[in-house]
């Protein structure tokens, strides 16, 4: 027996490992996107398709190019960066001006993700922060939403989608509203069916409720998302909406509009659930989520816009940390508690 | 069903890794030749080195003291072979550091009989006595820890101990040998219960064995002597239900405290071979000079069960046991908590369970990710530890804070947390580093 001219490897212990991978939770993350965005081009047409293209183009492209001017390898194949991207597509009214979309990425991946230290570092979901800014930039184009299942949407773009940037963009044809501020504008509610199959105006990606939960199911089963937020969510959404529901129908809607409607779904199962911004005990996940949910309730109903979910999920990452600071695993061998 | 039942019984959290105990389990273990020169370190348990009463170019014969306890800290050693007394040098540990030891030249043409020594009578001595005995005979824990056991075994008086644990979990991937003494070794088993019994004061023993080897149950259940108070029971299939504050929170429900000893909750658990051994080599007065190991692992040609000679070189264990050419990664123990080698001139000791040995196609390294706060860590700790950012004060060099908030110091280092990692962070690997830091700076201080 010879080893001369053999290396024997040094290693700590453990010698084995489980398989799993950080690209591979975000691969599955993406496919469990895909029939939502699948969905978002069938219902929005080609608006939607080009406004999602834009968006993850422009986020992973930013992530790319940050890398490059660090002189540190690239990070976009870990996936984490398409997730970004696909999500903030997702969240946007599908005839934005492109050029808002790829300022909107570029915002949300250097300021939201890149500046913090990348993956793992971020305290905000950097979708969310992307489309904070829009929202804060350009409020009007961000609630002008085109109708869905439109006859043309396969043949036409909206005149808006090809605005010259920096150039106020032309509504044209029929401009329309989300369930959420016919609600809350018009008091007029939209019927469960339509917003469980995704037959309503809203951002792209934010219409079908059951392909979303339908991918949030799939996470779960993986362990690639805690089902514990979005549970805490939709229930402290529907309990709270039940009782003034009881209270003041008029005023105040069903338990299962508020959960149906907008980007609740969207935001519950797939954003307020990031990782790196939510909790990392379970019982810390449902305290993060019943803040959630008792933050889009409060926005929702006695706020000044329609929909309050993104500003809800971005608070409570906020308060994460803080979760974390307080809630920590009960140690083996100091007592039940 | 009842079996279907009990099996459920075991501690929160944990992981699953592959088992890989089917190429060995059925394999009767067989007695390993002598090497050409064996290698008797003088430290091999936790404590004081012991101090050898032999001389270089002394004749020994196999079952000889040839070191003997320095103090009760420390435990003796036997020789492993009838043979010459070569030299008293140093020879490099598993550590990679040089560490002194007895270097023995077996007879080619000796009968190899091991000689008998003063016998402890069990009816007739007292705890004390066999204490004493099992301290001479050597005896330290074989689960992988090598502990001198009759230190374990001395509980001070005012923590009771109503309970005796045998340890047949056996929870490490590849490692069968306490499967097999289960097997094969029930009498001496029993004996050692006997034994332990009286040190202890316990007023019952319960066996515990892992789900996967219901073999035993069947071998160990009809063969309970009547008038020992000893159940066999077992528990889920998990890792580390092995670990002691594991199998004692399955088996009886207690937590040991954190920082604290099973005496704590009134139990003492000691490994099934140790008891084995106990059983076999008190009542002719024996030391240990041999144990049962499991070579195996993909890169191992002839894997199997050996009750192989202590001192043995690894090198030529392996070349005994034949090996595959592109082997790159050998470890003591099991792969879970197993360490790797620098080098293959290093003897089996006392505290080796068995040797895997991995080609390189099987090791190749995972590249490194930020850690994602996915909480699989947090889901795996059995300590309820929280890994994830323990690792993130290591990293940041905050090894105080690690301890005193975080409890770093209760981590066994069972790698859990290093095993599911999807960001490949060596964890374990950082607690270590942060535990010899910690220990550095009050050694200082």
């Amino acid at each position: 027996m010879s080893e001369r001219g053999r290396t024997l490897e040094i290693h700590t212990s453990p010698h084995l490992s489980s398989g799993a991978s950080v690209d591979v939770i975000m691969r599955n993350v993406v496919f469990a996107l895909l029939p939502v965005a699948g969905f978002a081009v069938y219902s929005f047409g080609l608006a939607a398709a080009l406004t999602m293209g834009v968006a993850v183009l422009s986020c992973v492209a930013t992530e790319h190019l940050l890398c490059r001017f660090a002189v540190t390898p690239t990070t976009v194949r870990d996936w984490s960066v398409t997730i970004t991207g696909l999500l903030y597509g997702l969240t946007l009214p599908p005839a934005l001006p492109l050029w808002m979309v790829a300022c909107g990425g570029f915002i949300g991946v250097a300021m939201g993700k890149c500046l913090f230290g990348g993956l793992g570092y971020n305290a905000f979901n950097p979708a969310l922060v992307a489309r904070a800014f829009l929202q804060a930039a350009f409020p009007a184009a961000m609630t002008s939403w085109v109708p869905a299942m439109a006859s043309e949407r396969f043949t036409s773009v909206p005149a808006s989608t090809f605005t010259v940037p920096f150039a106020a963009p032309v509504y044209d044809g029929v401009s329309s509203a989300t369930p959420l501020s016919l609600f809350k504008f018009d008091g007029q509610l939209t019927a469960g069916g339509d917003l469980l199959l995704g037959l309503t105006s809203g951002s792209a990606g934010e219409t079908c409720a059951l392909l979303i939960l339908a991918g949030g199911v799939y996470l779960a089963a993986r362990k690639m998302l805690n089902w514990r937020i979005p549970a805490a969510i939709f229930a402290t959404v529907a309990l709270l909406a039940w009782g003034f529901n009881v209270a003041d129908p008029q005023a105040y809607p069903p338990a299962s509009f508020m959960l149906f409607s907008g980007g609740l779904m969207l935001g519950a199962v797939f954003m307020a659930t990031d990782m790196v911004a939510s909790p990392i005990t379970n019982a810390g996940c449902v305290v993060y989520g019943v803040l959630i949910g008792l933050l889009v309730t409060v926005i929702r109903f006695w706020g000044g816009m329609p929909e309050g979910v993104m500003y809800a999920i971005l608070l409570a990452n906020a308060a994460s940390p803080h979760i974390d600071g307080l809630i920590q695993p009960r140690v083996f061998g100091t007592g039940r508690g | 069903m009842l079996r279907a039942l009990q099996a459920q019984r075991s501690f929160a959290h944990g992981v699953h890794p592959p088992q890989a105990k089917d190429e060995t389990r059925d394999l009767p273990i067989k007695q390993f030749p002598f090497a050409p020169v064996m290698i008797v370190p003088l430290s091999q348990h936790i404590g004081k080195p012991a101090v050898p009463v032999v001389r270089e170019g002394q004749e020994v014969s196999r079952g000889q003291l040839i070191a003997e306890a320095d103090g009760f800290m420390s435990v003796a050693m036997h020789a492993p072979a009838s043979g010459l007394v070569q030299r008293i040098a140093l020879a490099p540990g598993i550590g990679g550091r040089m560490a002194p030891a007895i270097f023995i030249k077996p007879f080619p043409g000796s009968s190899q009989e091991i000689s008998e020594g003063t016998p402890c009578a069990l009816d007739t001595a007292s705890p004390e006595d066999i204490l004493l005995a099992i301290q001479q005979a050597g005896i330290v824990g074989l689960g992988g820890a090598a502990f001198p056991t009759h230190v374990k075994l001395k509980v001070p008086e005012d923590k009771p101990v109503d309970t005796l644990i045998i340890n047949g979990v056996e929870c490490e991937p590849y490692l069968t040998t306490d499967h097999r003494v289960m097997l094969e070794q029930p009498g001496d088993i029993f004996t050692g219960i006997r034994y332990l019994l009286k040190v202890t004061g316990a007023a019952r023993a319960i066996i515990g064995v892992e789900a996967n080897k219901l073999d035993v149950v069947d071998v160990l259940q009809p063969a309970l002597p009547d008038d020992l108070p000893v159940t066999v029971e077992v528990v889920a299939v998990k890792y580390p239900q092995g670990a002691e504050k594991m199998l004692i929170r399955a088996l009886l429900g207690r937590e040991v405290p954190s920082g604290g000893l099973p005496s704590d909750v009134g139990v003492v658990s000691v490994n099934v071979a140790t008891a084995a051994e106990i059983g076999r080599l008190l009542p002719h007065g024996r030391g240990i000079q041999e144990r049962v190991i499991t070579i195996g692992g993909p890169a191992i040609r002839k894997k199997g069960n050996y009750r192989i000679p202590i001192g043995t070189p690894l090198r030529f264990a392996l070349e005994y046991a034949g090996m595959d050419e592109h082997l790159s990664r050998v470890f003591l123990g099991g792969p879970m908590m197993g360490q790797a080698l620098p080098s293959l001139d290093i003897p089996i000791t006392k505290g080796t369970s068995g040797f895997i040995a991995f080609t390189d196609t099987q090791t190749a390294a995972q590249a490194e990710y930020p850690c994602i706060r996915c909480a699989y860590c947090v889901d795996a700790c059995p300590l309820f530890l929280n890994p994830s950012q323990l690792g993130l004060l290591a990293r940041a060099g905050e090894f105080e804070r690690m301890a005193d908030e975080f409890n770093l110091m209760d981590c066994f280092e069972c790698g859990s947390c290093s095993y599911v990692c999807p960001a490949h962070i060596p964890l374990v690997q950082r607690f270590r580093g942060a535990k010899s830091q910690l220990r550095k700076r009050q050694a200082a201080s």
